[in-house]
């Protein structure tokens, strides 16, 4: 079956882009090079406010680390040189004004292996408002992590054992309670690298439903190597090959009329 | 001399054997080595093993048995009045045999039927000692012959040296394994003979440590007193100063080297503190009692107190500084162990660095921590020469540091060096002593054992 027949298959109005949308970040110019190995060479991109954007493309093509530029997690790996701008909400993240800590409270992460702490379903959730200082008193926290773990779907499957172990829970779930974890803090986006490569497909197929859902709320960017995922999830889909971006577009528009003959190729299959 | 002999002859033969083994497989098919079922080196091996092995099993053997054997025989050959004797004076028969043998001289001019054994005795060693030389060269020739006469394409030679092998790893383990409880009993049976004159409860609550006995009845003062607990509080108190100097300081070196420290820095630093581990203990002990002692002494009059010359204060600190790489060391390798995926979920999460390490990397590294502040508990309670040198040999009941205490360790060497009665309690104590060591180090390690199992089935 063909991307194109099962876009058809699964129409939703609710994808197609109306009006233009207000970019929530923007970058312009991205190098990134890890010591003297260049990894990114010039992106520009517009992330779209509560809209998903798909990053896709083959192993290797820089998807992963243009990601990890959104919310600086290339900070903590050495010898990793970022060049260019990124704003969110105008706002340069690289900047002299802005504390990268302060900004991954805004810019959340949900990563490609589900990686619970190693301590309760509770305090994995807790854990973020806590040192943000978001709650003040149990109850409040309490209701934190009510309203977290119920928007990623979860709440029904362990309102009766929030004091187990975060690791007890299946790989699917374990992924819902690094969403939960993440949306816990309120960020403004959230950016998922490969979030169900781990996972069955019906966990893939929960929480694919549950990106959609957080659209409402989110802005959000994963990078996927599942296209047919990309094409269920995302309005706008960004194809990287080789440290570059080849193209972006709404998300119909790529799979079924791509520009680029790279994006053409990688989408059908034949390299990558 | 036989022995070196043979010992050489078996070298020789088994590297022919190998050899042998070796070409005669190739030979068998041809030197088509594809078409043998195991690859020529095993042909080799097993010809070596058919040659050193039994050889080697009878020396054994042999060397065990020999003496023994010939002493029967020698003994067997003595008129009665001479062996008639009780098992002491038999064995100071045997002693002056055997020492007459080797040409030494008993001191008193010998019983001549004596003199005639230990003549006797020598020629059976002597004469022993050949024909060992003998059957053992002519079994590892026989044993070589048979190997190399099994050799062909189908036999199984792998296997059957990989049993051998197996053997062999099974009896190096079973050595380690028989040595610990070996020792475990000799030390149990000591004990129990200590217990039988002192009892239990006395040694264990009583509050005076005098262990002094009297040789002679009519001397004065020294009666013996065996009430432990002044060793025991000694010895809690000087691991509670180590461990308060050695947990805090290795566990943050831990941290900085493993979060902190850039990967020049690691290298050196790393290195350099694990040297502290390899400095021997009585050069701490120096260090402890020539400048660590008059220190506390000089700092604790400064502030008024009254410090005596040997504390348990100065042997805890320094005993502290010498298990610091203990818990850095292992510590380090904990929590580098802790996935980065943690690190990064923290991060994500706008946590800070220091957040991300006391709520996540350290909960996580926690069974391993535990598991290396235990063992260095046990390294603390069983250390001997520093307290030796730097807290005295004062059996002080006292929670003060300031003061000279005793530990057990201590007392153990104490009691044991130089000449010993081994059926006066006082030698007899120091069992006593080294099997409660010996069951609270245990117990020590047990729970940390549990304590790692249960985190880790939590957290992995």
């Amino acid at each position: 079956m063909s991307i194109r027949s099962q876009l058809k298959l699964r129409p939703r109005a609710d994808q197609r882009p109306a009006a233009p949308v207000a970019a929530k970040m923007v970058a312009r110019g991205v190098r990134v090079s890890y010591g003297a190995k260049p990894a990114l060479k010039g992106i520009d991109l517009d992330i779209q406010e509560n809209r998903v954007l798909a990053l896709i493309g083959p192993s290797g093509c820089g998807k992963s680390t243009f990601l990890r530029c959104l919310n600086r997690m290339n900070d903590t790996i050495e010898g990793c040189r970022v060049e260019g701008r990124i704003t969110l909400d105008g706002e340069d993240v690289y900047g002299r004004t802005i504390d990268p800590v302060q900004l991954r409270a805004r810019v959340g992460m949900v990563f490609q292996k589900p990686n619970p702490f190693p301590k309760s379903i509770y305090d994995n959730v807790a854990y973020g408002p806590r040192i943000h200082g978001l709650a003040s008193g149990r109850d409040e926290l309490d209701e934190v992590v009510q309203t977290s773990l119920k928007r990623a779907g979860l709440w029904a499957e362990v309102r009766e054992r929030l004091r187990e172990p975060g690791t007890s829970l299946s790989g699917g779930q374990q992924q819902r309670l690094c969403i939960a974890r993440a949306i816990a803090v309120s960020p403004e986006v959230i950016l998922m690298d490969e979030p169900c490569s781990a996972l069955d497909p019906i966990a893939t197929a929960h929480i694919e439903e549950l990106i959609d859902e957080l659209r409402a709320n989110y802005t959000i960017v994963i990078v996927t190597h599942n296209m047919q995922q990309a094409a269920r999830v995302s309005q706008r889909t960004a194809f990287f090959h080789l440290g570059e971006m080849v193209e972006c577009d709404d998300t119909e528009e790529i799979f079924t009329n791509p520009r680029d003959e790279r994006t053409q190729g990688y989408i059908t299959g034949r390299y990558g | 001399m036989q022995p070196t002999l043979l010992a050489l002859t078996l070298v020789l033969l088994t590297v022919i054997g190998f050899l042998a083994g070796r070409s005669r497989a190739a030979a068998s098919v041809g030197g088509r080595v594809a078409e043998l079922h195991s690859v020529p080196s095993y042909h080799g091996l097993y010809v070596a093993l058919w040659a050193g092995l039994p050889a080697l099993l009878l020396f054994v053997a042999w060397t065990a048995s020999e003496g023994w054997l010939a002493m029967q025989l020698v003994l067997s050959g003595l008129p009665d009045r001479l062996t008639a004797g009780d098992v002491q004076s038999l064995s100071l028969l045997k002693a002056d045999i055997l020492n007459l043998a080797r040409g030494i001289s008993t001191g008193r001019e010998p019983d001549p039927a004596v003199a005639e054994a230990a003549r006797r005795y020598g020629a059976l060693r002597d004469l022993a000692g050949w024909s060992l030389l003998a059957v053992g060269a002519s079994l590892a020739v026989a044993g070589l012959a048979w190997g190399r006469h099994r050799i062909g394409p189908d036999l199984r030679a792998r296997p059957a040296v990989e049993r051998v092998v197996r053997a062999a790893l099974v009896v190096c383990s079973l050595v380690a394994i028989l040595t610990t409880v070996g020792i475990v009993l000799s030390l149990l049976f000591e004990a129990l003979r200590f217990f039988s004159i002192v009892s239990p409860a006395d040694f264990l609550f009583g509050t005076h440590w005098s262990p002094q006995v009297a040789m002679r009845a009519d001397q004065v003062g020294s009666s013996g007193s065996f009430g432990a607990l002044p060793l025991f509080a000694g010895t809690l108190l000087v691991t509670v100063v180590a461990m308060t100097v050695a947990v805090p300081v290795g566990l943050m070196a831990a941290i900085y080297l493993s979060e902190y420290a850039g990967r020049g820095m690691r290298t050196w630093l790393k290195p350099t503190l694990e040297i502290l581990a390899g400095i021997p203990t009585v050069v701490y002990g120096f260090f402890a009692a020539l400048t660590m002692a008059p220190a506390v002494r000089a700092a604790g009059e400064a502030l008024g107190l009254d410090v005596s010359s040997e504390s348990a204060l100065a042997a805890g600190i320094v005993m502290g500084v010498m298990i610091i790489p203990f818990v850095s060391s292992l510590s380090d390798d904990v929590i580098n162990a802790v996935p980065q995926s943690l690190r990064d979920g923290s991060y994500g999460l706008g946590a800070t660095k220091s957040e991300t390490i006391r709520q996540v990397v350290l909960p996580a590294a926690l069974p391993g921590v535990v598991a290396a502040v235990m063992l260095a508990v046990s390294r603390a309670i069983g250390e001997t020469m520093i307290v030796t040198m730097a807290s005295g040999l004062t059996a002080n009941l006292t929670a003060n540091p300031l003061q000279a205490v005793t530990t057990v360790t201590t007392q153990v060497a104490a009691l044991l060096v130089g000449d010993q009665e081994f059926d006066s309690p006082k030698t007899l104590s120091a069992f006593g002593l080294g099997l409660v060591l010996f069951l609270v180090t245990l117990c020590l390690n047990v729970v940390a054992l549990r304590v790692v199992r249960t985190y880790r089935e939590r957290y992995d």
